[in-house]
């Protein structure tokens, strides 16, 4: 007994050592799998308090940019309305369908306080939780493109897992084709990201846009995601599908969380196929 | 007593807000930040008991993490260079016995405390950018953003230290 109190007496700093540096690699293990549930981060009071009054300061160095952004997001939706000026007037439109009102996405605008771009896993910080109606797995977007998808909620804040991440996955399509494959990065350049998956029939070239499948319950189709940089074909498969994203991933300041109606049905749906 | 306990929780929440409020924005090059919050690490007396100095360091990587959504990473790091602290301080001045009472980073040789003050803070930065990156496929990525952290971390941490500290 004694022989062990020794021991523990001589190596108690080792052991102490030991036992914290566990700890913290278990959180670090925790953290890098992205269905566990995170005890460390950043959306609660304390840190979200503090990013909330930086931000205050923050934010009038982005109001150019933002402006700038606005006003092409505006110059688009009006863009969109002219399209169809017939089918707002009565005379041809006399059957009202409620379906065609019926409603499957709805947006929250929100901002961001915490944006890590250099790191290998990026992830932000939205001014919107629990009390606003986010949920966990919900797409996050702007006027240029999508961001990410939320993941650890808080009642005020919550934390979104960007594009920009090893962990994040997001189902794409080439707009000339439905060829589907995923949307991930490498971890080199936040202006580029990579396509994977996708199957060697599909016909890319430079230049083809890359918009959301539509695939999942996070994203609707249609969203835009980038241009295909280049692309290397090795065995008649497609090796390396370089991406440069719309967004410009380095200054983010309001974005969009979409939110979808039609979720818990589709979830229903799938898990009554399980059984 | 009292006043060291002060001090040094004014200084240990002055490092988290310096660290996560600024320097995490500083992406030189688009993706290089320093991470001056080790200068704790330095700067903590060598006669003070071991145990509360293990302590701080794990709960100063902590807060860091909280705030940047790293898990544990910074949290480890700089837990393993306080550990390692001693060993590393007597290989570089090679002896074993030395004044722990009056022992002070700028009461060494510049080139002993640059020696000293730069394997501590690669040993950190390369905790950190392994723990990040998870995975052996990114070995000369690792290794290359390690060390030119390190050169940026210490450069800024010599002008802090010629700065704020008087020379003994």
């Amino acid at each position: 007994m004694q022989q062990i109190i020794k021991f523990l007496q001589k190596y108690r700093y080792f052991i102490l050592f030991l036992l914290l540096e566990f700890i913290a690699i278990a959180f670090t293990i925790q953290s890098h799998s992205f269905h566990s549930s995170k005890f460390v981060n950043s959306a609660n009071s304390i840190t979200g308090g503090v990013y909330k009054k930086a931000n205050l300061i923050n934010q009038f160095f982005n109001l150019e940019i933002e402006n700038e952004r606005l006003l092409e997001e505006n110059t688009r939706l009006k863009n969109l309305l002219s399209l169809k000026p017939i089918q707002l007037d009565s005379t041809y439109n006399t059957i009202i369908d409620t379906t065609l009102y019926f409603q499957r996405y709805n947006y929250l605008g929100a901002k961001i306080y915490t944006n890590s771009y250099s790191r290998r896993n990026n992830i932000l910080m939205i001014n919107k939780g629990l009390k606003d109606g986010i949920q966990p797995e919900m797409g996050v977007e702007t006027s240029r493109g999508i961001i990410g998808v939320t993941k650890s909620v808080s009642r005020n804040y919550s934390t979104v897992i960007s594009i920009l991440n090893e962990y994040s996955k997001i189902n794409v399509k080439s707009l000339n084709n439905d060829h589907y494959g995923t949307l991930t990065w490498d971890g080199k350049d936040y202006k580029t990201a990579q396509l994977q998956d996708l199957p060697r029939q599909a016909r890319i070239k430079i230049g083809d846009t890359i918009i959301t499948g539509g695939k999942s319950t996070i994203f609707p189709e249609g969203k835009l995601v980038g241009t295909i940089k280049d692309f290397e074909i090795k065995n008649n498969t497609f090796k390396t599908i370089n991406i440069t994203l719309f967004n410009d991933m380095s200054s983010l300041s309001n974005v969009n969380v979409i939110k979808n109606l039609h979720k818990k049905e589709i979830q229903q749906l799938e898990s009554t196929n399980d059984e | 007593m009292n006043n060291f306990t002060i001090r040094n929780t004014i200084l240990f929440i002055a490092l988290v807000l310096l660290q996560v409020l600024i320097l995490n924005n500083i992406n030189l090059f688009g993706y290089l930040n320093p991470f001056i919050y080790i200068v704790f690490v330095f700067f903590y007396p060598l006669r003070k008991e071991k145990t509360s100095f293990l302590f701080l360091s794990f709960l100063l990587g902590l807060s860091i993490d909280f705030f940047s959504n790293s898990g544990g990473i910074n949290a480890a790091a700089t837990l393993f260079i306080a550990y390692f602290r001693l060993p590393i301080l007597i290989y570089v001045l090679r002896k074993s016995d030395f004044d722990y009472q009056l022992f002070n980073v700028r009461s060494m040789s510049l080139g002993k405390s640059i020696t000293y003050i730069f394997i501590l803070t690669f040993i950190h930065s390369l905790i950190i950018y392994s723990l990040e990156y998870f995975s052996l496929n990114d070995f000369f990525e690792i290794i290359k953003k390690s060390i030119l952290s390190t050169v940026f971390t210490v450069t800024l941490l010599y002008i802090i230290i010629i700065l704020f500290t008087k020379k003994r």
